[in-house]
């Protein structure tokens, strides 16, 4: 795309179904831009607003140590996010710069069920 | 999600004409099943049925009025609707008299059931049908604007204590409509009689009284922070209760992220001076069983409560609550029951009453152990009436991938058990609706009546006025847009 020339940042983002999607993106842009610009499916239902866990993902620990650590208001949040991990975070509230260059982003896969891969059902 | 390109070469090589879905509700669990069947299968029609001439379920009528971020989620629902493949047939209720299931049955090849939890849990003790003893569901209802509630008009001036029976998020948002500033909910789209009550309310004290302990307190982090800085709102519990039970489950908190999050919020709290500030008060009563409500004997109103008093019993993961044969009284003039939403079973498909859903497996409907061709359940119904839209998105999700997967593997739907046909979807009920009088609003309709709400909101600087009454939802569309529509 022509405007990624002025893009410096790149993001991979990985889909619940494995695929892998590189992205260019701009300082202060956060992940739900991305996906929203990019037609990625990560789901906003609050569109950025902290108000659901729609958006979460999952980062590689390097990356990970290099953001700002997740205010009381996105915990909160991320603790009603299916799959939780030590490197999750909510999408819309990561946003890029120099450091973050070259970041990974995973979607966790929790509609994916046993029929499809043989994990167990993801409620109860 | 499943390949569309196989999908598509399926779909049209198989049935020369598409596959026709049934949809019935339109919270969001109809609403994110449908989108993911969209997505899923190119070659399909969904129509998706609504009671109520408005859509989008709890999310209009269950989260608070002072979330509005929560209802950001409408602005999906609406990108949904607009793909031309789906259809919204609003003020059209399925399983009545009106229009029996056996009617879509034979003009659909699935149907999704998706109809929520529309009844509540009672606690079955003397005294709840007193006047000023609600459902939180009815109370959630009255002020969300839920024109089954529209009348409740509770009493909440001659009064300055509430309880509130149920430790879930629910609570915790009655409790927070009652101790909010009145400036706060006036910029909200609370109901405007909701705003006029609560505006002349007396009540200054509310008690969120729960069975158990602390541990075992269903509200969520956000909902708990947002009640502590309530202001001017002190906030009493069981200190020694609570200080004990944590410092016994310690082991346990340690293995769950959330409760100890959540159990830090309170801790902090009864360390924190403000706990004495305030002229208003909220109080997390534990190990209470209502027993009993008694009436005021001069004018039968509700004068207090009993309960019985309960200990913990059994290890911290699984404790339970033991009644002592020790009762207290609270003097309160307003009772609310939040102690969990029903769901109600349909004619024609199989409901467990015991657990109030309807069996599925990954939202296949089952009878027994069997299948049932071509339906399907997602959401409150398939689930239980717990978790919020992040957990009813995944769990549609879910039956949606299963109504494509069984497509594409080519497995009975219900046009085999039913005999064959055209299905035509709702081309084939018209003739019905016409009989019965039933008038379906569209979803084009219904964002006339949500432009007619944003007006009105306007003028008060609130984000819409929602109309109350179904008559004044149908006043909006001339005869000449239902005719349209149809
Ligand atoms: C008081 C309250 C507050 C909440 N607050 C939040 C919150 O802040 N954040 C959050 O994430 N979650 C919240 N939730 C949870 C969220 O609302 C649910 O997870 C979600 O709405 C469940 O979706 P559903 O589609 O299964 O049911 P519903 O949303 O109940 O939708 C069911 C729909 O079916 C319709 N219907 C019923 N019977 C029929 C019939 N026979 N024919 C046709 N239509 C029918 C109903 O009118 C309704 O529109 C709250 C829930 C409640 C009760
Ligand atoms: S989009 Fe809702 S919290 Fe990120």
């Amino acid at each position: 795309m022509f405007f990624d020339l002025y893009r410096p940042y790149t993001v991979h983002f990985i889909t619940p179904e494995g695929e892998k999607i590189d992205v260019k993106a701009t300082e202060g842009d956060t992940m739900l831009d991305l996906a929203q610009r990019y037609d990625i499916e990560l789901e906003c239902a609050c569109e950025g607003s902290l108000a659901c866990s729609t958006c979460h993902v999952i980062c590689e620990q390097e990356y990970y140590d290099k953001m700002e650590e997740p205010t009381d208001e996105e915990n909160d949040m991320l603790d009603l996010a299916f799959g939780l991990t030590d490197t999750s975070r909510l999408g819309c509230q990561i946003a890029m710069n120099k450091d973050l260059d070259g970041l990974t982003v995973k979607m966790p896969s929790a509609t994916r069920n046993m029929r499809v891969d043989g994990s167990k059902p993801t409620h109860h | 999600m499943l390949n569309s390109s196989a999908m598509r070469a399926f779909s049209t090589a198989i049935r020369g004409r598409p596959l026709q879905v049934a949809v019935i509700g339109s919270g969001p669990a109809g609403f994110y099943t449908a989108h993911r069947v969209l997505k899923d299968i190119p070659d399909v029609k969904i129509d998706m049925f609504e009671s109520l001439p408005v859509p989008h379920g709890l999310v209009r009528f269950g989260v608070a009025p002072d979330h509005p971020e929560v209802k950001n989620v409408m602005n999906k629902f609406d990108e949904v609707a607009t793909d031309d493949r789906f259809t919204f047939l609003g003020n059209v209720h399925v399983g009545g008299k009106d229009l029996p299931l056996s009617a879509l049955k034979s003009n659909y090849d699935a149907i999704v059931f998706s109809y929520g939890a529309s009844e509540d849990r009672r606690l079955n003790i003397p005294g709840e049908d007193l006047p000023n003893v609600y459902s939180a569901r009815s109370f959630v209802g009255w002020y969300n604007g839920l024109p089954h509630h529209r009348e409740l008009m509770p009493d909440l001036d001659s009064t300055d204590t509430a309880v509130i029976v149920g430790q879930g998020n629910v609570a915790l948002d009655i409790a927070r409509m009652l101790l909010s500033p009145i400036d706060v909910l006036r910029k909200t789209d609370v109901t405007d009689y909701a705003l006029d009550a609560l505006s002349k309310s007396r009540i200054k004290h509310v008690h969120v009284v729960g069975r158990r302990g602390p541990l075992q307190a269903a509200f969520t982090a956000k909902e708990l922070r947002e009640q502590m800085k309530l202001p001017g709102v002190r906030f009493n519990t069981d200190v020694q209760l609570l200080q004990s039970e944590l410092a016994n489950g310690a082991e346990y908190l340690n293995k769950s992220r959330p409760l100890k999050r959540l159990m830090s919020i309170l801790e902090k709290e009864i360390g924190s001076p403000n706990i004495l500030s305030g002229d208003k008060s909220w109080t997390l009563d534990f190990l209470r069983s209502p027993s009993r409500i008694i009436p005021d004997s001069t004018n039968n109103n509700v004068k207090a409560i009993e309960y019985e008093l309960n200990r913990l019993d059994g290890p911290t993961e699984s404790r339970r609550a033991i009644g002592t044969g020790q009762f207290v009284t609270q003097e309160c003039g307003l009772i609310l029951r939040s102690i969990g939403y029903k769901s109600i079973a349909m004619e024609g498909i199989p409901f467990d009453e015991s657990s109030g859903r309807v069996p599925n497996k990954y939202g296949k409907v089952l009878n027994g152990q069997n299948e049932v061709p071509g339906l399907y359940t997602a959401g409150w119904l398939k689930r239980g009436p717990t978790g919020v839209i992040a957990t009813t998105m995944n769990d549609a999700y879910e039956t949606a991938d299963t109504l494509a997967a069984d497509f594409v593997a080519g497995k009975p739907f219900l046009n085999e058990v039913d005999g064959i046909g055209q299905k035509t979807g709702s081309q084939g009920l018209l003739q019905l609706f016409k009989d019965n009088k039933i008038r379906p609003i569209s979803y084009v309709d219904w964002k006339l009546i949500e432009k007619m709400e944003f007006e009105a909101g306007q003028k008060f600087g609130k984000p819409r006025e929602k109309f109350g009454r179904v008559e004044d939802m149908l006043a909006v569309l001339s005869t000449e847009d239902l005719k349209t529509s149809m």
